[in-house]
């Protein structure tokens, strides 16, 4: 390829790239980002690829494999296009006959189709969904549209128009546009993005670096893994856009080593950049130049904390320090350092293309924008949602994601990441954006939502969430070091019925500690889980203190699994998979559990289909 | 004995100087060049550590505090068969904290071991993104989606564990 020399080069490359594009011929879209490639969706490629060599349709059928659609829960996800035919949970041996069905013929194959649950009605198109229907996709619908290993998909569609635009203007205009914008940073502190461009701008100091945080460690939050893997080039065109606005000449991308596809992807998409022209030296023949590397982090959850991502990529352990002077001044190698994440970045070309104006048109007067959110858990559709700033928690919770399966009862919706706050139904109706997330006790933070429903034991989930950032301190605070050991003792405590009604009381002076003593935000928002549960779930802490009881049936050691007489049909599943053989019973008898060998593992419970164990 | 350890050695050594050419002798990619060493050996084998130290001159307590202080690095050998288990938020409330207590209970060793005959290795980790198929657990690299304890003995059964699976299931 020939590098793009101008923006009219570009601009006719584009041209010559969309007219190429025939929107006529049929091209089978398959999502093969991280959650539908589980579903072993490479297979599935792979014989889509075989029946159309079989046929010699290979001029004919297009097949292109894209990013995450979002929909995790019905993968594997394939799009028939030009008809707009979304088909779900498709099978391996599926691929004939829907090449043959719907492609070659235009009969739709009805047991792929989607069914809306509520009404039973069957939706043909990908856009009448419930699920995508209410959302609002400026950055991730480009992920369906697009080969994440094609450069040459993304400029068709208008990919690094941004870029081109943003060279013809004044550095300090498109700071001041995403200024205008109110852009706010996706990655947890929610710190206005021009802001931070133009203090880094502003400062003293030669090489000045741009970096991208994608080092997603919240538990349940998988949205930025999902656009680096699904259209890498928006990551990309981005940070170009932010080093020529700051003055920037060396960029970053921090990704986990646990993402290999994203990895994989990533470093294609340099590449491809670099070969257009796009980045490295001289860019579109603008004079600017500046290239990115890639860092690989470690597995330690506060290496998202910005001066720990620092120290990893200088090759040292990931501790923060601390901040009075600012990363913008002095970040990553004490030189003057930009750091935003993926999802921010990502962000910037639609703000550069189509004007500030019309961004902060969008979401509420603070919170401008849309933002992803991954809704996981207890809830029927799991999977990434984009949606306007603004919009209820319930709207979210059960227009797009459906309801709770099972028809169990909504408990809490947990948000922010292991730092956030538990918020319960009666907040369901409050608008979702930076400022009333804040005002409710949790936070937005990278935007994972888990929904818990009325068997999640909230004593339980604070424990889970104090252990895994007991874990990940980095240990240089000691009230974040020793606070939250001593809180999750506490809690242990309370789960195995042996707490004591102060208990409450010193959970929440130890966290006042932690959140006031802590250098960085690991240990500053560490004891939000359990202030937020102990506000809103008291109840729930009093029933393990005074009644030695765990309400949902979680808490090991206070609750105790019998068999309902009346369901049990004598089938002998659970003796059958009951480790220490406590489950007894003969065929076709009432079955026992004997309690003084019962270990409470829960495999009879899994295994019984007719509803006979009871957990108390 | 000796002079096999000392081939073995130096095949190690060999090795690491190889991968520490290829990030130019930059101290600062030390993190990489570990994480290049782990993927090439499947741990970090001691004597790997203090090649390592020696050709990129850093010292030894800065490469063990980076070992340590990194998850993803481990100090001790993997199985032939390794068992990764899903344990962020999503595949908690859905159960997964179930499934690692079986398989602690099933294979004898907890989150982070080996087992003395080098055939399985078990380890939890923090969130795989893929919250739609939780719990998951995920077996040399294939992934096994809404595991149950009783589909886990049947993967276990599969790889010649002795469990029992109860077919109905």
């Amino acid at each position: 390829m020939k590098k793009c020399k101008s923006a009219s080069e570009l601009a006719s490359l584009r041209e010559k790239l969309a007219a190429a594009r025939d929107p006529k011929k049929p091209t089978i879209v398959i999502c093969a980002g991280t959650g539908c490639l589980a579903y072993g969706t490479q297979k599935l490629i792979d014989n889509f690829r075989a029946e159309i060599a079989k046929r010699k349709l290979e001029g004919t059928v297009d097949v292109r494999t894209s990013g995450c659609h979002g929909f995790c829960e019905r993968g594997p996800l394939v799009v028939i296009q030009p008809k707009q035919i979304f088909y779900q949970h498709v099978k391996t041996e599926d691929a004939g006959e829907i090449i043959e069905k719907t492609i070659l013929g235009d009969a739709v194959i009805d047991r792929l189709v989607y069914r809306d649950p509520a009404t039973k009605e069957k939706i043909l198109h990908e856009h009448d969904v419930p699920f995508y229907k209410k959302q609002m996709r400026l950055i991730f619908g480009m992920n369906g549209q697009i080969d994440p290993r094609s450069i040459d998909d993304y400029i068709a569609i208008g990919g690094y128009a941004g870029l081109a635009k943003a060279l013809a203007m004044k550095p300090e205009h498109i700071v001041d546009e995403v200024t205008k914008a109110k852009l706010r940073g996706r990655g947890g502190g929610g710190f206005m993005t021009g802001w931070k461009w133009e203090s880094t701008a502003k400062a003293e100091g030669s090489p000045k670096y741009v970096i991208c945080n994608a080092d997603e460690g919240d538990p349940g939050a998988y949205m930025d893994r999902s656009l680096l893997e699904g259209n890498p080039h928006s990551v990309i065109e981005g940070m170009v856009i932010g080093a020529f606005a700051i003055g920037s000449s060396d960029g970053y991308i921090y990704v986990r080593n646990e993402y290999p596809l994203a990895v994989t992807n990533v470093t294609a998409a340099i590449e491809s950049a670099r070969a257009y022209g796009l980045l490295g030296e001289n860019i579109l023949g603008s004079g600017f130049s500046f290239d990115i590397k890639i860092n690989r982090g470690g597995g330690a959850f506060v290496c998202g904390e910005s001066s720990a991502l620092f120290a990893s990529i200088e090759g040292r352990a990931g501790e923060p320090r601390q901040k009075y002077v600012h990363a913008t001044d002095r970040g990553l190698y004490d030189k003057p350092t930009c750091l935003n994440n993926v999802e921010t970045w990502a962000n910037v070309p639609p703000i550069i293309v189509k004007g500030a104006e019309w961004y902060a048109s969008i979401g509420t007067p603070g919170s401008t924008g849309t933002k992803i959110f991954s809704l996981v858990g207890k809830i029927n559709n799991t999977g990434l949602v984009e949606v306007p700033m603004g919009i209820t928690l319930r709207e979210i919770v059960f227009g797009i994601g459906g309801g709770i399966p099972k028809g169990r009862k909504f408990k809490a919706i947990q948000t922010g990441g292991p730092s956030g706050g538990c918020i319960p139904e009666k907040h369901l109706d409050m608008p979702v954006d930076f400022d009333e997330l804040s005002k409710v006790g949790s936070m937005m933070g990278s935007g994972g939502m888990i929904v818990m429903d009325d068997r999640t034991c909230m004593v339980d989930v604070a424990k889970y969430f104090l252990k895994f950032l007991e874990q990940e301190s980095c240990g240089k605070c000691t009230p974040c070091r020793e606070g939250i050991y001593q809180m999750r003792t506490i809690l242990d405590r309370i789960s195995e019925g042996a707490g004591e009604e102060k208990d409450i009381e010193l959970l929440e002076w130890i966290g006042t500690g932690v959140i006031d003593g802590s250098l960085c935000a690991l240990g500053g928002t560490a004891p939000f889980p359990v202030l937020s549960t102990i506000k809103y779930f008291r109840d729930e802490y009093l029933a393990h203190i005074r009644d030695k009881k765990c309400p949902a049936g979680v808490c090991k050691k206070l609750i105790t699994f019998t068999v309902a007489a009346d369901n049990c049909t004598g089938c002998t599943a659970c003796a059958r998979v009951c480790p220490t053989k406590a489950a007894t019973g003969e065929k076709k008898k009432v079955h026992t559990i004997d309690q003084a060998t019962c270990i409470k593992c829960g495999a009879c419970f899994e295994a019984c289909k007719f509803d006979a164990i009871t957990i108390s | 004995m000796e002079a096999s350890r000392s081939k073995r050695n130096g095949a190690t050594e060999a090795k690491v100087s190889e991968i520490v050419a290829r990030y130019g002798h930059d101290k600062s990619f030390v993190i990489p060049i570990m994480q290049d060493i782990q993927r090439e050996f499947n741990y970090l084998p001691r004597e790997a550590l203090d090649a390592l130290s020696a050709s990129l001159g850093v010292p030894q307590s800065l490469v063990y505090h980076l070992a340590t202080f990194y998850r993803a690095f481990s100090l001790t050998p993997k199985g032939k068969y390794r068992l990764s288990l899903c344990l962020g938020t999503a595949c908690h409330v859905r159960g997964a904290p179930q499934i690692a207590d079986h398989i602690t209970r099933t294979l004898g060793i907890e989150s982070g071991e080996t087992t003395s005959d080098g055939e399985w290795s078990f380890e939890t980790v923090n969130c795989l993104g893929a919250c739609a198929l939780g719990p998951i657990l995920v077996v040399n690299e294939e992934y096994h989606g809404q595991i149950t304890i009783a589909k886990t003995n049947k993967v276990l059964a599969a790889l010649g564990k002795k469990v029992e699976t109860d077919e109905e299931v």
